[in-house]
């Protein structure tokens, strides 16, 4: 008996192999959308592997989180490859799964029978969101501790359960030990086992569904997903590689200096980039807008807008030249112009 | 007595005072008022001094218009500790010299009139236990003082420096005496060449004393730790540092110096030549930041005042100053390396430390220049050298590690490019 036989009378593998055979993806103007959503599972599997990488040597401890990721940088073979790797690939992750939202946006991806496929995935960009900002604090460098700081304090000004919510996150009043026990354990546990539950039903729907086209009436051109598809993907994957390698080698992640709790915030600190927009936008509106705290206006505008992305589905669900179609996509590209505007100025004025 | 003729002799006893006192010493400017009107002090609200002299207008009236912040005042005291005379008894009748009125006192008499207090220490015991009782004693030992005893009454009292009404107390900045503000008091006198021209000394100390590196500490950079004139010359007991006591006065402050100095072979020289010590090579009053090309043979070095360039003194200093540049060079050489190494993402710490190391043994190094050792100087200047070797050792090998992980990027580029040629091939095999 082959082993290819013993297998299958266990694991019934070949209807799987059935099935990817008989995948297709469509070929169509948009046909580089489809392959966002591959890169971007690349770049969480690269995260999975050098994050367990790095927790054979980090420290969550206040005293020794630094010292450790100094020690990773400095002494441990390869780690400063691992980790700049890691920091690499989290922020192109966050790109990537921002491209991959709006990509499926765009091509309108989320309708009938695709909604739960979108809902999953807003969720999935939501955890991809909490992994950044959870991790940025493990370092425990002065600009890390800061970001934290106010980035807590943001989520403290959310209505009604903005204190609680805060004190939740920091495990007390302030950003201490505390806070980088929970972080810690929210960025490798947590939303680890969130975004293994979260993405499997993702992957499901899309095999389940298979993959969207623009023009869902009447069959199109398509090409197999194994290997046409696989091989092409495997070519962007490769390249994936080539970016990371380079940025990694010719941009090594800043370890940074220790955070000193008694010291000052350094001036002009800012989040990371892709909390740029929320910041920038929190920073203009007026300190207070109808009687109402402006940040906890703004505050409540993103929760809005993080509900209307979970509902995209439910709101547009008309045909192609419906009025609903037209605003979804008024709304999308007011809302790609927004963020990368907001960055923009963000980043340009002190 | 009619009103007006009560007023007008007060205004005549009060001025008199004012004309005989006004030939006398310059006394301390007064500080600017703490606020446009001055509130009556709470302890002197039925003060008849006060009241009157506030309502005289011009000089009779500037004494009583911030007397509420004087120091004495806010203690309790009233006009009458000083000048006598009843402060309860309503119109001129308070300076009735029978109850006690003596007027303005003359210089002579102010440092006994102070001194009653303030040389009493069962009375400074009750307001500020921690006071020294010794300021008139002193200042009587002091030119100042001295030369008040031989009848100069030009010369500084106590008043000249703390000022008078207010009299304000040390600690509150805008004190003549406050730290800060102690060089420009002293420099009322002895900057101004016409008064200072009997006695035949020089006018240029402030002048200098601005240029030099105590200023820069204590005027620029608000340091009241840095010395003022008083630190170095006394401020009752003031007097210039002998040539003897120079080293003894800046060891106030560098004792480790003066510690080198005194087993230097410098000490017997100067005393034998009869040389100030610290001053002959760093100045008095202008005390620049000193440099190593104060050290050495050639100009500026200020060895050359005393030893020729082939001199066994001008080779010494040579070697010397070879020695803190040859460190210098070295750790610029490290400094360099290892910068190059951080700013292309090299995690420098492990070359920083010893790059310190190397900065602390260039302090000890240019410190021991004041014992003349040659050898403590070349031993502290070669171990400088070892550490910022270490450092640049660092540095390269951070350096080398870049370029090995720059040679392994090519080639793990290479192989991913064919790699990524070799699935478009298959891609275009497929497609065909």
């Amino acid at each position: 008996m082959s082993l290819g036989t013993w297998l299958e009378d266990r694991l019934k593998w070949r209807a799987a192999d059935d099935f990817l055979r008989h995948k297709s993806v469509p070929i169509n103007r948009h046909w580089y959308v489809y392959y966002f959503g591959g890169i971007t599972l690349f770049l969480f599997i690269i995260q999975v592997v050098t994050g367990l990488l790095l927790l054979m040597y980090y420290r969550p401890t206040a005293e020794a989180a630094h010292e450790s990721v100094r020690f990773i940088m400095a002494k441990v073979p390869f780690g400063w490859l691992v980790r700049s790797i890691h920091s690499w690939a989290a922020n192109l992750m966050v790109f990537w799964v921002f491209a991959h939202m709006f990509g499926s946006f765009f091509v309108r991806a989320y309708r009938r029978p695709r909604e739960l496929t979108w809902m999953s995935g807003a969720l999935l960009l939501f955890l991809t969101v909490g992994f950044g900002f959870t991790g940025y604090l493990l370092p425990w460098n002065t600009l890390a501790y800061f970001a934290t700081k106010v980035g807590t304090e943001i989520v403290g000004a959310v209505p009604g359960v903005g204190h609680f919510l805060l004190v939740l996150l920091r495990g007390g009043e302030d950003v201490t030990q505390a806070t980088l026990s929970r972080f810690f354990g929210i960025h490798v546990a947590i939303l680890p086992a969130l975004m293994g539950i979260i993405l499997a039903l993702h992957l499901f729907l899309v095999q389940l569904h298979g993959m969207s086209r623009a023009d869902e009436r009447g069959p199109g051109r398509a090409y197999a997903f194994v290997p046409q598809f696989v091989l092409r993907e495997a070519i962007v994957w490769v390249i994936t590689i080539g970016v990371l390698a380079a940025l990694a080698v010719l941009l090594p992640w800043p370890v940074g200096e220790k955070a000193d709790p008694l010291a000052p915030a350094p001036a002009g600190i800012k989040p990371e980039w892709y909390f740029v927009f929320m910041f920038q936008t929190l920073k203009l509106i007026p300190s207070h807008v109808l009687g109402i705290e402006g940040e906890r206006l703004g505050i409540l505008g993103f929760t809005l807008a993080a509900l209307v992305l979970l509902a995209v589905p439910m709101l547009d669900r008309g045909d192609q030249k419906t009025r609903a179609r037209r605003i979804a996509l008024m709304i999308g590209v007011f809302a790609v112009l927004y963020m990368a505007g907001m960055t923009i100025f963000g980043y340009l004025v002190p | 007595m009619r009103p007006f003729a009560r007023w007008a002799l007060l205004a005549l006893v009060v001025g008199g005072l004012w004309v005989i006192g006004s030939q006398s010493i310059p006394a301390a400017p007064a500080a600017p008022p703490a606020s446009p009107v001055t509130p009556a002090p709470q302890t002197a609200a039925s003060d008849s001094c006060i009241d009157c002299h506030r309502n005289l207008g011009g000089r009779l009236a500037a004494p009583a218009l911030r007397i509420a912040d004087d120091i004495h005042v806010k203690r309790g005291f009233s006009c009458s500790a000083c000048h006598g005379g009843d402060p309860k008894a309503p119109g001129i009748e308070a300076m009735d010299p029978k109850k006690g009125f003596v007027g303005k006192p003359k210089p002579a008499q102010l440092p006994g009139l102070c001194g009653s207090c303030h040389s009493n220490p069962e009375v400074m015991r009750k307001f500020n236990p921690k006071i020294p009782t010794d300021e008139v004693a002193r200042f009587l030992t002091s030119v100042h003082g001295q030369k008040l005893a031989r009848g100069d009454t030009r010369v500084a009292t106590c008043i000249s420096c703390h000022g008078v009404h207010p009299i304000l107390a040390v600690s509150d900045s805008k004190s003549p005496v406050f730290p800060t503000n102690v060089p420009a008091t002293c420099a009322r006198c002895h900057a101004d060449a016409q008064y200072m021209k009997p006695y035949g000394i020089a006018t240029t100390q402030y002048a200098d004393y601005r240029a030099s590196i105590h200023a820069d500490a204590l005027l620029k950079r608000g340091s009241k730790q840095a010395p003022a004139c008083n630190d170095c010359h006394g401020n009752h007991g003031a007097v210039p540092p002998g040539v003897s006591s120079v080293a003894n006065v800046c060891a106030q402050c560098h004792s480790s110096q003066r510690d080198l100095f005194v087993r230097s072979p410098h000490k017997a020289a100067y005393q034998a030549m009869g040389l100030p010590q610290c001053t002959v090579c760093h100045s008095n009053h202008r005390i620049v930041q000193p440099s190593d090309a104060m050290v050495g043979a050639t100009a500026p070095a200020v060895c050359i005042q005393c030893h020729t360039e082939t001199s066994k003194g001008g080779t010494a200093a040579k070697t010397i100053r070879t020695a803190l540049e040859d460190l210098k060079s070295s750790m610029a050489s490290a400094s360099e390396v290892v910068a190059r190494a951080e700013n292309a993402g090299m995690d420098m710490t492990d070359a920083k430390l010893p790059l310190s190391d190397a900065q602390t043994q260039l302090i000890l190094a240019r410190n021991l220049v004041h014992s003349l050792s040659l050898r403590e100087v070349q031993t502290a200047a070669t171990e400088g050298v070892g550490l910022s070797q270490r450092a640049a050792d660092l540095g390269r090998a951070g350096l080398a590690e870049i370029d090995f992980r720059r040679r392994g990027l090519v080639f793990a580029l290479a192989v991913l490019l064919v790699l990524a040629l070799g699935l478009y091939l298959k891609v275009r095999s497929l497609s065909a």
